[in-house]
């Protein structure tokens, strides 16, 4: 397999993605890298591209220009190097799987046949139980936790097979805004301590400010990219959106708001130019 | 024992039809639990409700050719039915109830046509009630093998496939996103589902064998969260289902009206939506109790 000739220390190599669904593009060349122990984020709005994006670097899409290298070399069906974390798992309460089945689902769902009880196994699920902080919770249902309790739990499930890129789509999504902060707090960890490259799509930046190394913005299916200082700048974000954008930092968080200003105009453009939360 | 000898009536465990009751009822329970812990997991309940309606036209197919076993009629439909919902897209999570509405409405209406045929040019007017409702004691020995054999391909299926199967049957996403060929699982799953069906009609005849499947799974499901165990109990509750009901049947050929017995499938079908009334009962219990039970089974693990 050929090697990147830039990035060689790229996990995660995006270089120059189309992909054009019935007519219309969903995403055009776009192009960046995420390196290990990187905590990148991907914002934003719904129908950017995020979800798309995210499904040719799992190989789920075939672009229809570019390519996508992981770790260097062009991605497979079955990638053991990406771990994945949906955007909505919505269980039926009385689903008969505890986390800990979910979580060794992650070690060998991909095999055939009944799993065999082995000890390596079983202390593979409660390392990653662990490192998720979710040991308390390991033998309830998974249909019966919380949001953010199942967040800890996909998370596991992702991290259980010693992912290098780790994909995370709208986890925040559905939570409230101590679990969400949990939720980053946790990604930062395993980012650093495991040197993991954590990449998390979100329509809002400012949850993820705190732990961001990087940042992917994404908007009409074009992305920029860079540090969070480098690309939430109203000259980058306006030539990215195509009209005026201002930035505004207040008391730590950054709106981004299109045109002057003006309330009719926020109001508008709400959703269209995330980042641009109301503020709380 | 004397209470048990009075349970059962004379004769009971003498007679082969009894033998080759309990021996069909046993595996295909066996079968319709196992696959009908995936069907209600997949929420696929309607598809094994089609497929199993759709048997009739099989099985009265298989009576007007001749074949005194309907199991074959029930078989190729069946298989050749899934195949068609395959291709139609049961797998999609929209638009698939539609799909399968159609099908069966289809195949229901060719089922009509050749039992209508079977009572007025064959004038065998029993194949209406076996196909629909079973005649479990009027199964020939000779079909044992068959079901047997048919019975362990459905099982080997559902084994091969039970990692994979189960993590798409909880998202299909997570599976699609590890690789897992979902559409080739969910297909393969459907062929696993059309052999529990068949069989399960063998014994409780085609309208009511979805109860053996769904019955028994969705009992195991409220009581255990591990998967594992959910298929064993519902397999178990099955094989209680089944067996109970052949010798209530039996002791019925002395119950009013005297010497004609009642239907074994009554029996089954009425001891299984009981199991699943008693398994509803723990989660009516005041909160006090249900809290110790619970810590007193977390114990156990």
């Amino acid at each position: 397999m050929e090697r990147a000739q830039t990035g060689l220390d790229e996990i995660l190599s995006v270089q120059g993605v189309s992909v054009r669904l019935s007519g219309r593009d969903v995403l055009l060349e776009v192009g960046f890298g995420i390196r290990p122990g990187q905590f990148t984020g991907l914002i934003g709005s719904n129908g950017a591209g995020k979800t798309t994006l995210f499904r040719v670097i799992l190989g789920l899409q075939t672009p229809s220009a570019g390519r996508v290298l992981i770790d260097g070399r062009a991605r497979s069906r079955r990638n053991p190097l990406i771990g994945y974390v949906p955007q909505k798992f919505l269980l039926d309460p009385d689903m008969p799987l505890r986390a800990r089945d979910l979580v060794g689902l992650g070690v060998d769902a991909h095999r055939l046949g009944i799993p065999r009880p082995s000890r390596a196994r079983r202390e593979l699920v409660a390392q990653a139980l662990a490192a998720v902080g979710a040991e308390s919770f390991a033998d309830a249902r998974v249909g019966q936790l919380s949001g953010g309790e199942q967040q800890r739990v996909l998370i596991a499930h992702a991290l259980v097979g010693s992912p290098k890129l780790l994909l995370l789509d709208e986890p925040l999504a559905n939570l409230d805004l101590r679990s969400g902060q949990e939720v980053v707090a946790l990604l930062a960890r395993i980012a650093r301590e495991r040197q993991v490259a954590v990449f998390i799509s979100a329509h809002e930046i400012n949850p993820l400010l705190p732990a961001m190394d990087r940042v992917v913005y994404i908007a009409g299916g074009r992305a920029v990219s860079g540090t969070t200082a480098e690309v939430v700048r109203a000259d980058v974000l306006s030539k990215l959106y195509g009209s005026h954008v201002d930035v505004l930092n207040v008391h730590g968080r950054v709106l981004v708001v299109a045109g002057a200003g003006d309330a009719a105009d926020m109001e508008g453009h709400e959703g269209v130019f995330p980042g641009a939360g109301i503020v709380a | 024992m004397s209470a048990l000898a009075s349970l059962v009536a004379p004769g009971f465990f003498a007679s082969e039809a009894v033998h080759v009751a309990l021996a069909v009822g046993g595996v295909t329970a066996i079968v319709s639990g196992t696959v009908g812990v995936f069907t209600v997991m997949r929420g696929q309940s309607f598809a094994g409700e089609a497929l199993a309606d759709m048997g009739a036209a099989g099985g009265a197919g298989a009576f007007l050719l001749g074949a005194g076993n309907p199991l074959w009629g029930f078989v190729a439909i069946d298989v050749a039915a899934a195949a068609v919902m395959e291709l139609i897209g049961v797998q999609r999570p929209r638009g698939r109830d539609l799909a399968t509405g159609i099908v069966l409405a289809a195949v229901l209406g060719l089922a009509a046509l050749l039992l209508y045929l079977n009572t007025t040019v064959h004038n065998t007017t029993g194949a209406t009630q076996t196909i629909l409702f079973g005649s479990v004691f009027a199964i020939a020995s000779s079909t044992v093998p068959l079901v047997v054999l048919l019975s362990v391909a459905a099982l080997a299926l559902v084994a091969a496939l039970y990692r994979p199967l189960l993590l798409s049957s909880m998202s299909a996403e997570m599976a699609a996103a590890r690789g897992i060929p979902v559409r080739l699982i969910g297909a393969v799953y459907l062929l696993a589902l059309a052999l529990a069906v068949a069989l399960a009609a063998m014994t409780i005849g085609t309208i009511l064998s979805t109860a053996l499947l769904v019955g028994p799974a969705a009992t195991a499901l409220r009581v255990t969260k591990r998967p594992g165990v959910a298929i064993a109990l519902a397999a178990l509750l099955g094989i209680a289902a089944m067996w109970l009901g052949v010798l209530l049947a039996y002791d019925s050929y002395e119950w009013p009206p005297i010497g004609t017995g009642w239907p074994v499938s009554f029996f089954v079908v009425a001891l299984i939506f009981l199991g699943y009334l008693i398994s509803g009962l723990p989660a009516r219990l005041p909160a006090r109790l249900r809290e110790r039970s619970r810590v007193s089974m977390r114990t156990d693990h």
